[in-house]
């Protein structure tokens, strides 16, 4: 009784505390342009937003069904172009209307998704993730080529508003980036507790069980991947708004699609909060890493050094190995015979 | 009345004949053994049967019905269920979660609801208690001993209320207690109208299990009848004992 009523006390004590960080951390979020309104830290807040919807996003089929993804930086280009063209070919005004049309972006990415993904998940394991990356070479070479629609290396201009200047303008990219990483997180967070989340997980564990226990892997693994791309399309349509040029080269970059990819893996495949801390802490080396050495592309040295780490050190990623240590820490002796749902890395 | 009905089943793999023009029928409400040396086909029955891999030819039909070219996940929204011959469950799941995976009719609804309903988690826990392993709902699958894992995987199997359940091995690999257990189990879901087909190689489990067991003997059907009477049959005596 007496354990009953700690543990009871414990795990509303984690609850609360848990809730609490969760309100510390959303009013930081919300207030951060208030009380750092510089363009250099708005300019950082807003990519490491876009990082932390990104890596959610992408968790969402690599990390829920285990088929490794390093394509999505294709659906981050088709979001950018599919909005940089609409709000050209529509004539919106520039200002706050263009941001409407991010949905339209996303829904657009789906349905490419859907083609791609409708041939891609045909194959598993290593063969997904090569096709993934040839749709994107694929991707990038149509935005080169077809120049009369995308304006090909030359670029494609996507009109921005003037009147806003100094510190103003990245403020309306920070909320629309942050407004998407909160959708990213919730449907990550429902698909997770949902039953067709657990039909994913099912599927990263043995495709061949899922099907023979009734789980329409196919349907399943396509609906996780249109979904995840649909998002990062919607994010590329505000970064495609947020740089104003649109160039197949930085939109549809294989840099983006590897990084969402490595912060998962640094936080924690399929866990939900994994890829948020992996985002922050991956996006402020790099910045840190560009600031001290140049803007060269020697933070790819830091990505892999990041990368072998988390091979040799943190298989798992940081949450479920922070989450093992706790419950070594709170059940010193042998708990791993029963170790319950409720301490595993689901958070 | 039969449930399931294998009519002149065929595979191949290259040169190999695997499956060779197989009939059997499964008695509705029945426990029938699908017997036969290594290499007989029996795996490749369930295999062909419950869609995991194409036949060549033949038909199988559920309740009067061809499901043959269905795939797997419909086979079991229709009613059959299936287990492996090395217990398979959800290893980075709890055995709780692996309990509720299982769908018959898998739609939007999977999509919006809770992968924990409070009426499917409750009849999770019940299987698990029904199998004696309810104390280990909250463990990893991956951390649970053989025995456990098998008992999981047949609890798992039976959530979606299949009519037929496929055993491949049931006894494999587990220990005489753990065996009479599984055999009980097996006994009490019969007795509440689950129908079961079974490959076994203990004998004494198929003789004292089954009401009806058919023979396979390289790919093709050398026997069927009661426990009794196949096991006299001078067909399978040669079949076993390459006689």
């Amino acid at each position: 009784m007496t354990d009953a009523w700690t543990l009871g006390l414990r795990i509303g004590r984690g609850a609360a505390l848990k809730a609490l960080g969760l309100v510390v951390l959303a009013v930081f979020a919300l207030i951060l342009p208030v009380i750092a309104p510089d363009p250099a830290t708005t300019n950082i807040a807003v990519f490491t937003v876009m990082y932390v919807g990104l890596a959610t996003a992408w968790n969402i089929m690599g990390g829920y069904t285990g088929y490794i993804s390093l394509g999505h930086a294709a659906f981050f280009g088709i979001g950018a172009y599919a909005f940089g063209l609409l709000v050209i070919h529509l004539n919106i005004t520039p200002g706050y209307a263009p941001f409407l049309l991010v949905p339209v972006a996303g829904v657009l990415t789906a349905v490419f998704a859907v083609g791609i993904g409708w041939i891609a998940l045909r194959t598993r394991a290593a063969t997904f993730v090569i096709v993934t990356i040839a749709f994107m070479f694929i991707v990038q070479l149509l935005a080169e080529n077809l120049v009369k629609l995308t304006g090909g290396g030359a670029g494609l201009s996507v009109p921005y508003p003037h009147d806003w200047g100094g510190d103003f303008f990245n403020t309306p990219f920070y909320y629309a980036m942050l407004a998407l990483a909160v959708i990213a997180l919730a449907a990550s967070w429902w698909i997770r507790r949902s039953k067709f989340g657990l039909g994913l997980l099912a599927i990263r564990d043995d495709e061949d069980k899922a099907l023979a226990v009734g789980v329409p892997t196919r349907a399943f693994k396509l609906t996780a991947f249109v979904i995840s791309a649909a998002l990062v399309g919607m994010i590329g349509a505000v970064y495609g708004y947020y740089v104003t040029y649109l160039y197949p080269q930085f939109v549809v970059d294989p840099l983006i699609g590897i990084s969402m990819v490595l912060m998962t893996f640094l936080g924690g495949l399929g866990t939900l909060s994994g890829p948020v801390i992996g985002a922050v802490l991956l996006e402020r080396a790099q910045l840190e890493f560009a600031y001290r050495f140049g803007a060269s592309r020697l933070y790819l040295v830091l990505f892999s050094a990041v990368f072998l780490v988390v091979i040799l050190i943190l298989p798992r990623g940081i949450v479920p190995s922070v989450a093992d240590l706790v419950r070594r820490w709170r059940r010193p002796a042998a708990s791993d015979a029963t170790t319950p749902a409720e301490q595993r890395v689901a958070s | 009345m039969s449930l399931l009905e294998v009519d002149d089943l065929s595979k191949r793999f290259g040169g190999v004949v695997a499956v060779d023009s197989c009939s059997l029928s499964v008695p509705a409400g029945s426990i029938t053994g699908l017997i036969g040396p290594n290499g007989s086909g029996k795996t490749t029955v369930f295999n062909l049967v419950t869609g995991f891999i194409p036949r060549d030819g033949g038909d199988v039909r559920f309740k009067a019905r061809s499901i043959a070219g269905l795939g797997p996940d419909r086979i079991y929204g229709l009613g059959i269920g299936r287990t492996f011959q090395l217990a398979r469950i959800f290893p980075r799941l709890t055995a709780l979660e692996n309990m509720l995976v299982p769908v018959r009719r898998a739609g939007l609804r999977a999509l919006l609801s809770h992968g924990q309903w409070g009426h499917e988690k409750a009849r999770a826990m019940e299987m698990l208690e029904f199998m004696d392993i309810s104390r280990v709902a909250g463990t990893l699958g991956g951390a649970l001993s053989y025995g456990q894992r098998k008992l999981l995987e047949l609890a798992a199997v039976m959530m979606a209320r299949p009519e037929l359940v496929l055993l491949d091995e049931p006894a494999g690999g587990v220990n005489p207690v753990l065996l009479e257990r599984i055999a009980e189990h097996i006994r009490q879901l019969n007795g509440q109208g689950v129908t079961f087909l079974l490959v076994e190689h203990n004998m004494s489990f198929v003789m004292n299990l089954c009401h009806e067991v058919v023979v396979l003997h390289q790919g093709r059907v050398i026997a069927k009848g009661k426990p009794r009477e196949v096991r006299e049959d001078p067909a399978v005596l040669d079949a076993y004992l390459g006689a």
